[in-house]
């Protein structure tokens, strides 16, 4: 017989757009303030979409021991994100890892077993640093200036560093992350897009839920601010490319008017623990996980299904994981991306099971603030819910005040709204590839 | 009760074939599936060889299904293909019982093939000037380029869940969809993972293996820039050659391995035909370093003997071990050793043997290849071969059935695979128990 055991959320890690770090983050929301502007990373002009959601400002070395420098060379944009939101779940967590200990943080020896701490980590399709890869391409030039694989073959591959595959392998933000802080235990990566991080952390709770596993530090990052990342998106014809000039109000989930998504970047590690190790080292609960759920939509690879029925399947499984129904939860999180058939796909989906109860209950979106982060857009969405509920507060979600007519999700527009909120539930989806995912908290109770 | 998983159906592309049987036998008869590249021009490459896939149209397996998946990539196209014959195999193409929110997918499967041909002439608009000469990347002028020259299938078909979704559409798998990307461990990380969805009561069925093709340009450009192929661009078809003291590295294969994984009781309903029992899983991190496996196999220790105990067995039970052996020098050393060291005096009596001499390393979809060949172990009481072996090394001396297939009884394998960055997953499968 399987064992259930109970799974708590102890940690949250950020990094957003609006911020880095649980509390920014949140603030940042409650305040209403946009993480969407003008790409700065590169000159944006070629492109349709010039906008998007990009990290603020942060150094490596504050979420890393000294000894562990010499690895940034190796890391891609995605996996530096990976191994910050991993470094402030931690302490959030107040796990006193190899990190922590080896950054003066915390006297050893380390408060959980290093066998016993495993990774779930959801991953995208992490895109080759294209100055770095253009550039080695160019190289095998022809004199006609064509591109000669002979010459790539026989010198121009040299322009590349010997490591150069290493950064871009979506398992190496699990691997740095394991090695930073020794966690040695079940390690796996998802690589389901927007789907990544509630599928993590569902299989991270299922992990500690069996006993293989005490602690599991679970999410997703991903960033999408690269000119490739961005052109493709752009060719699918899912970008919002007609709001360039009006980056906040870009992002408009379940709009009346929505004209597409915003790509961004970021991401979320949460620290999933049993409740017994929890209380055996005294450790803050924020909430119970009590439900998970997938599921598939077969009617198509490449669009979401016209009924959103691998979603609704995926929010029924998690409820029912969760002895649940749809009258006790008190906050929904939605995706909400921005399109104008993914929106209308999740709507049906949260209409088919929560009909009009979806009236009652208070929603959560937060791409309307930071737009679309791939990978990481699930952890950064529970870790909001999670938030949520720990303040019993329904924050605003930007830019839903004119919504689509068929939505019915009840979004706070202005000032945060005290709620009772001891269940709720959020998902996350692929936007081609069929996978679906909810996952459902519960305020902590003996 | 307990539930338990079993596999009831298997399919395969491979640079051998496509038929689970003639590769088999092609497998126990040694042969070599490496050859030059094809798929693209690699004379001037460090390695100019691979095993790659041959005579392959999704047609041939789908019929006038394939419509359905137009514009799917090389590696969607191995997985649907593999997974159709082994949902044949499985007897479920006539079987109308299934509730499809009961079937889900899991896999390994690697991110289809980039569309080098345009991403490199773009870099060339976005890197040289008018007279031609290299200038730091021009973003605006890239992304002109860009918008011109590429496929928007292509970059779709590119994201690693897209093969899942495939199957979900062809399959009508309702039930939980997820693919694992731990590089070389992959699949086997798949199917691990995939028999505790069933486990836990989350799918009564899971299609499951990996799926991947890294013969491209720049696949090919990583590997050779780390020096993990083998170069013996002369000696192509006995360049793969896995605990041989010659060995010089691992030779990239293609491909796609499928299994569908059932609950036991769920199986036995429909009369299916049971080929053997995942009994143990289990992965780990070396959280070592990003370059190099723990010196002392501490992960792959690690990961055995999680397997040994979700299996409630110990290394006595083990008859063979189908090892990660990819004929790198580290990997082969180590894993000598983590057997060794976990195994201890039985290491020298269990055979050990890695197919990846014959068919190279099919990356993401190796694991789950390896697994197939360990259910033909135990059915026909064979063990497939190392082949191209002469040179024996110190540091790999255990029983790795060099260059002939070995008759012996098979009740119980160990299968490894191990990715870069320190990714460790074993599985143990067994014949289904005659007491139960």
């Amino acid at each position: 017989m399987v064992r259930k055991r109970r799974v708590v959320v102890t940690g949250l890690g950020v990094a957003t757009p609006l911020g880095i770090g649980i509390e920014p983050f949140w603030d940042a929301l409650i305040q209403k303030r946009s993480g969407i502007r003008r790409i700065g990373a590169f000159d944006p002009s070629g492109l349709a979409a010039r906008i998007a959601g990009e990290l603020p400002p942060f150094s490596l070395r504050d979420f890393i021991p000294k000894s562990y420098r010499k690895n940034a060379k190796v890391m891609s944009r995605d996996i530096m994100i990976a191994v910050v939101c991993a470094y402030l779940a931690v302490k959030d967590a107040d796990l006193a890892t190899k990190c922590i200990i080896e950054r003066g943080e915390a006297t050893g020896p380390p408060n959980l077993d290093s066998r016993r701490f495993g990774a779930n980590i959801g991953a995208g399709l992490i895109c080759a640093d294209l100055h770095e890869l253009a550039g080695a391409l160019a190289t095998a030039a022809d004199n006609d200036r064509n591109f000669s694989l002979a010459k790539w073959g026989a010198e121009g591959m040299d322009n590349l560093t010997p490591l150069w595959l290493l950064k871009f392998l979506p398992n190496m933000l699990a691997c740095h992350v394991t090695i930073v802080h020794d966690a040695q235990a079940p390690s796996n990566t998802i690589t389901c897009a927007e789907a990544a991080s509630h599928l993590a952390i569902g299989e991270a709770y299922r992990t500690i839920a069996r006993d293989d596993a005490d602690v599991c530090i679970c999410g997703g990052a991903e960033s999408k601010i690269n000119p490739m990342a961005i052109i493709r998106p752009q060719l699918w014809g899912r970008l919002n490319t007609d709001d360039n000039d009006a980056p906040e109000r870009a992002s408009r989930p379940f709009g009346a008017h929505r004209r597409g998504m915003v790509a961004a970047e970021g991401g979320g590690l949460v620290i999933l623990e049993s409740l017994d190790h929890a209380h055996k080292r005294g450790a803050r609960i924020y909430a119970e996980v009590v439900g998970f759920g997938a599921g598939a939509g077969t009617e198509s690879w490449s669009k979401p299904d016209s009924k959103g029925r691998g979603l609704s399947l995926a929010i029924r499984n998690a409820l029912a994981d969760a002895g649940a129904t749809h009258e006790g939860i008190d906050l929904v999180a939605p995706f909400g991306c921005g399109t104008i058939e993914h929106d209308a796909a999740e709507m049906a989906a949260w209409n088919e099971v929560f009909g009009s109860r979806l009236d009652d209950v208070y929603a959560i979106t937060t791409r309307g603030a930071i737009g679309n982060n791939g990978a990481g857009s699930g952890a950064i969405d529970f870790a909001a819910m999670v938030t949520a509920l720990q303040h019993n507060t329904a924050p605003p979600s930007l830019n839903t005040e004119n919504l689509d007519p068929t939505c019915r999700f009840r979004f706070v527009q202005d000032d945060p709204i005290d709620a009772d909120i001891t269940q709720a539930i959020s998902v996350g989806y692929a936007l081609a590839g069929a996978q679906n995912a909810a996952l459902v908290i519960r305020r902590y109770q003996e | 009760m307990e539930r338990r998983v079993v596999i009831t159906g298997m399919g395969w592309v491979t640079p051998l074939g496509h038929d689970i049987e003639v590769v088999w036998q092609c497998m126990l008869a040694g042969e070599s599936g490496i050859a030059p590249t094809t798929l693209f021009d690699a004379r001037t490459f460090p390695s100019s060889f691979a095993a790659e896939v041959k005579s392959f149209s999704l047609e041939q397996f789908l019929k006038s299904d394939a419509d359905k998946h137009r514009g799917a990539s090389r590696n969607t196209q191995f997985a649907l293909a593999a997974a159709v014959t082994a949902w044949e195999n499985a007897g479920l193409a006539q079987y109308m019982g299934l509730d499809p929110t009961r079937v889900g997918v899991y896999l390994g499967g690697g991110e289809g093939p980039i569309d080098f041909d345009p991403c490199a002439a773009a870099a060339l608009a976005g890197c040289l000037d008018e007279n031609g000469e290299l200038t730091p990347l021009d973003t605006v002028k890239w992304a002109q380029a860009a918008a011109r020259l590429f496929d928007s299938t292509c970059e779709l078909q590119q994201d690693p869940n897209m093969a899942g979704g495939h199957l979900a559409v062809q399959f009508n798998a309702q039930g939980p969809n997820l693919n694992t990307l731990t590089a070389c461990a992959a699949s086997t990380q798949a199917i691990g993972e995939a028999t505790r969805v069933i486990l836990y009561g989350d799918a009564d069925m899971m299609i499951s293996g990996g799926t991947h093709s890294m013969i491209h340009p720049l696949g090919i450009t990583g590997f050779n820039r780390l020096t993990a192929l083998s170069t013996r661009n002369d000696e192509y078809s006995t360049a793969s050659r896995p605990f041989d003291r010659t060995r010089d590295g691992f030779v990239v294969g293609e491909g796609a391995a499928i299994v569908v994984l059932e609950e036991l009781e769920h199986a036995r309903r429909r009369d299916a035909r049971i080929l053997a029992e995942i009994v143990g899983f289990g992965s780990t991190a070396d959280a070592f370093r990003i370059t190099d496996i723990h010196e002392e196999g501490r992960g792959a220790i690690a990961a055995m003997q999680a397997a040994l105990d979700d299996a409630g067995l110990t290394t006595a039970d083990i008859d063979y071990i189908s090892t990660h052996g990819t004929g790198t020098e580290e990997n082969d050393k180590i894993e000598t050793l983590a057997i060794r060291r976990l195994f201890g005096d039985r290491a020298d009596k269990v055979p050990v043997s890695s197919i990846k001499s014959m068919i190279g390393h099919m990356i993401a979809a190796a694991g789950a290849a390896e697994l197939i060949t360990c259910v033909l172990a135990i059915r026909d009481g064979v063990i497939p071969p190392t082949t191209n072996y002469s040179t024996p090394d110190p540091n790999c001396d255990l029983d790795c059935v060099p260059n002939k297939a070995r008759n012996c009884e098979v009740r119980t394998v160990l299968s490894n695979s191990f990715g870069f960055g320190g990714q460790n997953d074993t599985l143990i499968i067994r014949a289904l128990s005659r007491r139960l």
